[in-house]
């Protein structure tokens, strides 16, 4: 009897402490957003919020493959530069199209196409060098990070790739468009996120991306197949750069070797700031999209001001991601044991 | 078929042998002066361009000197081009060096070592940070490109309105073209509501002008800077619907902007000349050092005119990436 006691005290604690973890991130995200509508009014401007919104689903979209990857103690840095390799195939393809079909919807379909097959191939490439080649997940898509920049500057031959002005018509409302007064790069990004978390949180596939980032050995010995299930995490993440890949390319219709730098520091902070943890075993959908919504504000908060210096910009900015993953970090940590 | 495909390999082959055996001589005459050139790998649109007018160069020079052989080599750091330095002169042996410069700080020594060999140098766009190293400074003027942007602007709103400035990469070149830029419009009633970093990047210039369309409820017209921001802002001010409101001017004279100009776009009616050309200007210079009896040497400062409708056709190169 006594020992039920305390047993059921721990379970009580530990509840609390599981919803500041889960409320953390969202927490943080409304504090900056009232700092946003204290600086300028404009912020709460329905243009505003819907440009940041859709500004924010590129790193958003990204960032959610990259919590399985992390959730499952991997790391991917390829993802800028696989997004700007992808970006410049399409055009490229689409262009080459354009003689063949015209500029219409096979074009572009085609054009799509190839994105996704191309992202399913290069997450494939980083899983299989990774888990078959034992060579550490930082290595590997060091390697590729540096391959897919150089080829995009090679494709473009040093300048910008662009869309050939016809399609550009056609294809724009992808980026441009809405449905329900809602953007479309913000429905999909939804959609991403929901299916997301559906399969991290509800399905076997997430269960063992857990296990494996909990403790890998452990894993193996509980038959899991852990070199397939990685590679799968890559898969996913090469599909999620490029489905931002697919939304990108209407929005300015070019790409070069400036496209996507720093994407993938971008979307790790993003996965980190919603709670999931760097070293793997915990992973969080709805706070990695917190996470991005909230790097997207601080950038767009900086614009609306002039109050502070554009030189210190940068250390604003950091100064916000260490204070948010702070705060997170300090709840958590004074509530768990 | 095969016999077909036979003689023509056979004449190939004898054409090839023939003219092998011609030229070599002519070839061996022809390496009577080494250039050798340095520049920044096409790591963005800029030394693309830089890149292509080099390549470009080099072929219509050789082919009219065959004296001359130009030898081009790209590094994207500094420390890979102050190797490039060293190798071209030890195993290219060169007569001269064209240099642009990464940055100035780290290639003032090596580009001075250079020198001390007895090889006559010439540097372009960015100084170095010693004086008297070069023989001869081929240069864009970035002061005077934001001064003809300003009075293009300040002309255009007669003197009175409200714009938006969208800057570069935080770098000496941002800060002069925006100190000229400044000189240009003191005194006028024009009021800049703000001014951002927007990297020379497109996506930067896209997300900077949606925030400034979205915080100003009126503006007049817009200082991109640069090309690679200008179509960046086109994008964002074509989204909010207020094409009729403003006007931009960008900078350098990327090709897709060119030929905007040159249809008569109402919503960039000119760019201002800011050429990656000019590496073809400084190795057309230093052949002439070779090959003319009139002395080369001290400095050649490129103008920044502005490009209007009128003669906007002399600045656009279609092939060239940039």
């Amino acid at each position: 009897m006594n020992s039920v006691v305390p047993n059921n005290k721990s379970v009580a604690r530990s509840q609390a402490s599981f919803d500041l973890k889960t409320w953390g991130p969202f927490i943080a995200l409304m504090a900056l957003a009232l700092l946003g509508v204290l600086i300028n009014p404009a912020f709460l401007g329905l243009d505003n919020l819907s440009n940041m919104l859709t500004r924010s689903a590129f790193i958003g979209i990204i960032a959610i493959g990259a919590t399985f990857v992390i959730t499952a103690g991997g790391l991917d840095l390829s993802v800028g530069s696989m997004a700007a390799f992808i970006a410049g195939v399409m055009i490229i393809l689409m262009n080459s199209l354009v003689e063949q079909f015209g500029p219409g919807l096979t074009t572009i379909l085609l054009g799509i196409g190839a994105s996704l097959l191309l992202g399913l191939c290069a997450g494939f490439i980083n899983g299989m060098v990774t888990t078959k080649g034992k060579i550490e997940a930082f290595i590997v898509t060091l390697g590729t990070m540096g391959i897919y920049r150089s080829l995009v500057t090679y494709l473009a031959d040093g300048g910008t790739l662009s869309l050939d002005w016809g399609v550009r018509d056609i294809y724009r409302p992808v980026y441009y468009g809405s449905l329900v007064g809602i953007p479309i790069p913000v429905l999909v990004f939804l959609l991403v996120a929901v299916v997301g978390y559906i399969l991290l949180n509800h399905t076997r596939f997430g269960r063992y991306c857990f296990a494996i980032g909990s403790n890998e050995k452990v894993a193996e010995y509980s038959a899991i197949h852990v070199d397939r299930i990685k590679t799968m995490t890559y898969m996913l993440q090469g599909v999620c750069v490029a489905l931002a890949t697919i939304i990108y390319v209407p929005r300015l219709g070019s790409a070069s070797g400036a496209t996507g730098v720093l994407w993938e520091l971008e979307a790790i902070a993003a996965v980190i700031i919603g709670g999931t943890v760097l070293k793997g075993g915990h992973g969080r959908i709805w706070g990695t999209v917190v996470g991005a919504i909230m790097l997207t504000m601080i950038g767009n908060i900086l614009n609306l001001t002039d109050a502070i210096s554009n030189y210190l910009n940068g250390t604003v900015q950091g100064i916000i991601i260490i204070v948010a993953v702070y705060l997170q970090r300090a709840s958590w940590r004074k509530s768990a044991p | 078929m095969p016999t077909t495909k036979m003689i023509n390999t056979k004449m190939t082959v004898a054409a090839f042998a023939a003219t092998a055996a011609l030229g070599l001589p002519t070839l061996a005459a022809a390496q009577d002066y080494t250039i050798g050139v340095s520049i920044p790998a096409a790591t963005h649109g800029w030394t693309g361009g830089v890149n292509f007018h080099a390549e470009q160069a080099k072929e219509r020079l050789e082919a009219l000197h065959p004296e001359i052989a130009i030898t081009i080599s790209t590094a994207s750091d500094p420390g890979g081009q102050a190797n490039d330095l060293e190798d071209l002169v030890s195993q290219r042996n060169i007569d001269a060096l064209v240099v642009l410069p990464f940055e100035s700080g780290p290639l003032t020594d090596p580009v001075r070592r250079v020198k001390e060999s007895g090889v006559f140098v010439t540097v372009v766009d960015r100084g170095l940070e010693q004086e008297g190293i070069e023989d001869l400074y081929v240069a864009g003027n970035n002061h005077e490109m934001g001064r003809v942007s300003g009075e293009y602007i300040r002309d255009q709103l007669d003197g009175e309105g409200d714009i938006v400035v969208l800057r570069g990469i935080p770098t000496v070149i941002d800060e002069e073209r925006v100190q000229g830029f400044q000189e240009a419009i003191e005194g006028s009633d024009i009021n800049i509501l703000d001014m951002q970093h927007a990297n020379w990047n497109r996506d930067d210039g896209f997300e900077v002008m949606q925030d400034f369309l979205a915080r100003f409820e009126r503006i007049d017209a817009v200082w991109a800077q640069d090309d690679d921001i200008a179509l960046g802002v086109i994008e964002a001010v074509r989204q909010a619907n207020r094409e009729d409101e403003l006007f931009i001017v960008g900078g350098a004279g990327m090709k897709d902007i060119i030929a905007r100009v040159m249809e008569g776009d109402e919503l960039i009616p000119v760019d201002v000349l800011y050429p990656p050309a000019m590496i073809a200007t400084a190795m057309d210079l230093t052949v002439q050092h070779f090959v003319s009896n009139g002395p080369v040497v001290g400095e050649y400062i490129l103008g920044s005119p502005l490009i209007t409708q009128e003669n906007a056709e002399q600045y656009y190169f279609p092939d060239s990436p940039f």
